[in-house]
């Protein structure tokens, strides 16, 4: 069902991969990538300012589950409507120090029958301390759980 | 082969024996290691007069299960880029 399987040979602990095919074109799928204000819509952070080589940019995670974190990357390289690379936190962790090592995200578009095939590749994870690197997916899960717990003991000890 | 692969199918290893053949300088080989052993991947030991580096046990599992939370999450971050531009 999820075209988004990682390909079969990824014994890697150092990078993710996942490609799609996504029916619009290319001039389409860049500008949602790249325009910020789109980007922003689609991703669920609120962006100002212009992504651009070199540009960090910054902005609150508006998605509700991860509004606890701010969405900050440092742009790499822009390639219009080929390659679009930033280089970020994992996980989008505002609490890490910036002087820490970031992994690599990068953005491959491809002109194909259907569409456009976009690609995404974040590596560099080997180098990020295993304790940090899914930290605000697992904060997020394990607040959840805390809730459910809760939840649980309320319930044994009212029944 | 990475080095990571090589430590895991192999077993610990040496230095040497993982320069052997790798296509890389034993200083870039070291250079990794450590970067690895930093990020709590790896870990050495010495055995008499040789120096073995070894995986961290569960460090690897736990690895590749943090790598396939962060791949669900752009599972889900693509799934709404598709919505979004398929209009």
């Amino acid at each position: 069902m999820s075209s988004t399987k990682p390909t079969p040979s990824q014994p890697s602990t150092d990078r993710i991969r996942k490609s799609i095919i996504l029916k619009a074109p290319r001039s389409r799928v860049w500008r949602a990538l790249t325009d910020a204000a789109e980007f922003g819509q689609w991703f669920g952070a609120r962006l100002s300012g212009r992504f651009a080589p070199g540009q960090r940019m910054r902005g609150p995670i508006t998605a509700p589950e991860y509004a606890h974190l701010s969405f900050e990357v440092i742009v790499e390289r822009m390639e219009p409507e080929r390659l679009f690379s930033w280089r970020w936190q994992p996980g989008g962790d505002p609490d890490v120090d910036p002087a820490e090592p970031m992994t690599l995200v990068v953005f491959e578009l491809e002109e194909v029958p259907e569409g456009t095939r976009l690609t995404v590749t974040e590596s560099g994870f080997d180098r990020i301390p295993i304790a940090r690197r899914s930290k605000a997916y697992r904060e997020n899960d394990e607040g959840w759980r805390g809730q459910l717990e809760n939840l649980t003991g309320y319930l044994a000890r009212s029944s | 082969m990475s080095l990571v692969s090589r430590l895991s199918s192999g077993g610990p290893a040496s230095i040497s024996r993982l320069t052997a053949g790798s296509g890389v300088t034993r200083q870039a080989v070291r250079k990794h290691l450590g970067v690895l052993a930093r990020a709590g991947l790896v870990r050495v030991s010495r055995r008499g007069r040789e120096t073995l580096w070894r995986l961290e046990p569960g460090r690897l599992d736990e690895a590749q299960r943090s790598l396939e939370l962060i791949g669900k999450q752009w599972d889900q971050a693509l799934a709404k880029l598709r919505v979004f531009v398929e209009d």
